[in-house]
């Protein structure tokens, strides 16, 4: 009844004219995005959200969220026509669905792709409303070492999950602890690493770190790789953009192979939708009764991982949303937007903002249902912002980043700041070191050292107080099994190859 | 095999944060570790410290190891030299904002970039710098009133 009650409520607020307009702007936008190789939803929503300050907060979190799921749509687009994946969730679209569209079908994958991104989403959304009444309930209980643990949790996972190195997403998520370090301490007054900079004082404001190391990190990025691509023709009219019966009976275990799997390995800090779309791939192949068609063009192939990149989106904001906990870039850069509009996401959000937590989660159906209009029929146009030549979009790019950080931070120094981030952004990303973790041990490491000092506050310095809760003891014993299990693999790989070189 | 040591990537950002790492724990040892009303502001610091000292060594370490039977993956050095020649003009951008203004500065960027960095021909350039920087000042300060940096001359 509590579900439904908040339901009709948000759909109240997200049905008001301007928050419908800022739901499609959202949408429009994010498909645009999705459709840039080059441009990800990280980095237009760390770009837009100086702007969205003047707005009402929850106007504007439907927007920022219409960017996240609306580049799901878009990215697909690209995939299907070029073969680039236009962000790294849509790269598995590619697999297939490039060759649907190199024997002709180009327009029915692009169907496709809208079909199981509007089943998937909605499929997520319904998931969302479902879970995240009763997981912001039971955080209720949560205090000091319950949240330490919780985020010590959460950045174990990330650091599983993010790259290949486990090590060096370690490292990154460090970095980013130390840079939300710098500045005055706020329990004992004491000014750290700031170098003698007096602009350093109130610490490096997060948008700067996140557009540096993914908007600036992401034009470098595309600036070196630099490839030219031929773009398939699309084909115009809605009835060439749908799949015919036979394409979609095939599709029908991709859907919800795609949704069930997206939504749950959205849930996990860390993984993200990348791993998400392989998963789905990777099931929708094996239980296939024609495995040898995936690569060749298969419908399924094309439906699973579209389906699981956009039921990530929804199973990604549940934690954001109920424990304040954001599993990814994009997550994060969403959650520091509440926190600038002086909201408090986690378990309180729901109480003490349910405009904001149930307008989001209701503009999320209408902003499906509106992508799956402006995608089926509008396809075609939304293609033709592939033909914006780089030498235009990337200084496009670099402008309205130093306009965003000039727009919050008024100096000149902090856009110096954002140039040194692109830089490290950059290197980072040339040397394996994911970004990911660095945004979040930045957003999460401020509340986890307030958060471990309360406790042993709490406690009299008796590190004891983490192990002695229950929850706080199981949640750490978890973080430190996640961390573990690398080794454990890594032990296990090198016995193996010991016994098969010995015998 | 000392040179190819010296050039790895790995082994090299390991040191860089190793070296990071050490700075972070002498810093954090002069701040207060434990008070009489809890942890100092040199606790989390040093236990972070700490694990960037242990994890980029292991990383050396680990590299270090597999370099004997792995060969190093080869460089784009060409897209390598783009990518830091764009970063380059951009961080030279801002350093001249305070000058220039953002208009000009980010007129001349965009400039330099489709002529030399894209190669496109010198009207292309000029038509691109013009029409975007015209186009920030007409959408951020004129129609948004979102602030750019100003220069000597006032905008």
């Amino acid at each position: 009844m509590e579900v439904l009650a908040g339901l009709a409520y948000g759909f109240g607020i997200a049905l008001q004219p301007m928050n419908l307009l800022w739901c499609l702007l959202g949408c429009v936008l994010g498909t645009l995005v999705g459709i840039m190789p080059g441009l990800g939803p990280a980095a237009a929503i760390a770009m837009l959200m100086p702007i969205s300050f003047n707005m009402d907060p929850t106007g504007g979190i439907i927007m920022l969220a219409g960017i996240y799921y609306g580049a799901k749509y878009g990215g697909s687009t690209t995939s299907i026509l070029l073969n680039i994946p236009g962000e790294a969730s849509s790269v598995a679209s590619c697999i297939d669905g490039y060759q649907m569209a190199k024997r002709g079908r180009a327009g029915a994958a692009l169907g496709i792709a809208a079909i199981a991104s509007f089943v998937a989403g909605t499929f997520g959304v319904v998931l969302l409303t479902l879970v995240a009444p009763p997981i912001a309930r039971f955080a209720l209980s949560f205090s000091s070492p319950e949240y330490f643990a919780l985020l010590s949790l959460g950045l174990a996972l990330v650091v599983l999950f993010a790259g290949e190195s486990p090590i060096k997403a370690a490292l990154a998520m460090l970095l980013g602890l130390w840079f939300t370090s710098i500045g005055i301490d706020l329990f004992s007054a004491q000014a750290r690493f700031t170098f003698g900079q007096t602009a350093l004082l109130n610490g490096i404001d997060f948008m700067i770190v996140a557009i540096g190391v993914f908007a600036v990190a992401e034009v470098l990025g595309s600036v070196q790789a630099r490839t030219d691509a031929q773009l398939l023709s699309v084909p115009r009219g809605i009835r060439n953009l749908l799949p015919n019966w036979e394409e979609l009976k095939a599709c029908r275990f991709a859907l919800v192979n795609g949704s069930i799997t997206g939504f749950l390995v959205g849930v996990l800090p860390g993984a993200g939708s990348s791993i998400s779309s392989f998963i789905a791939y990777a099931f929708e192949k094996l239980f296939s009764k024609h495995p040898e068609r995936f690569g060749q063009g298969a419908p399924e192939g094309l439906a699973a991982p579209e389906a699981a990149n956009n039921a990530d989106t929804s199973g990604a904001l549940v934690p954001m949303l109920t424990l304040g906990l954001p599993g990814g870039g994009t997550t994060a850069i969403l959650l520091s937007a509440l926190v600038l509009w002086g909201l408090k996401p986690g378990p309180m959000l729901m109480q003490d903002s349910p405009n904001v937590f149930w307008g989001l989660v209701a503009s999320m159906y209408i902003g499906n249902l509106m992508l799956l209009l402006l995608n089926l029929p509008l396809v075609p146009l939304f293609a033709q912002a592939l033909r914006i030549p780089a030498y235009v979009l990337f200084p496009m790019i670099l402008g309205i980043s130093v306009v965003g950080v000039f727009g919050v931070a008024q100096s000149i120094f902090h856009v110096g700041l954002l140039a040194g981030f692109g830089l490290l952004g950059y290197a980072m990303a040339r040397l394996g070191f994911p970004g990911a973790p660095l945004i979040l041990g930045f957003v999460l490491g401020d509340g986890m050292e307030r958060a471990l000092r309360q406790s042993l506050q709490m406690s009299g310095g008796d590190l004891g107080i983490l192990v002695s809760r229950p929850i706080a003891a199981g949640l750490l014993v978890a973080a430190v099994l996640v961390l573990i299990m690398p080794l454990v693999g890594r032990f296990n790989r090198w016995r193996l190859r010991g016994i098969a070189e010995n015998g | 095999m000392i040179q190819r040591v010296a050039r790895d990537s790995d082994v090299l950002a390991g040191g860089v944060l190793a070296a990071l790492g050490v700075y972070i724990l002498v810093q954090a040892t002069r701040w207060e570790y434990m008070g009489f009303d809890g942890p100092g502001p040199g606790f989390f610091p040093f236990w972070y410290g700490l694990a960037i000292v242990i994890l980029s060594l292991w990383l050396v370490v680990g590299r270090l190891f597999r370099l004997r039977r792995e060969s190093p993956g080869a460089v784009d050095w060409p897209g390598v030299r783009r990518a830091l020649g764009t970063w380059a003009l951009f961080a030279l951008s801002v350093a001249v904002m305070p000058w220039l203004g953002f208009v000009l500065s980010f007129a001349l960027l965009t400039f330099v970039l489709v002529r030399w960095q894209f190669g496109q021909g010198l009207k292309t350039a000029a038509f691109t710098a013009v029409g975007l920087a015209v186009g920030f000042y007409v959408l951020f300060p004129l129609a948004l009133d979102v602030p750019l940096p100003a220069g000597r001359l006032g905008f």
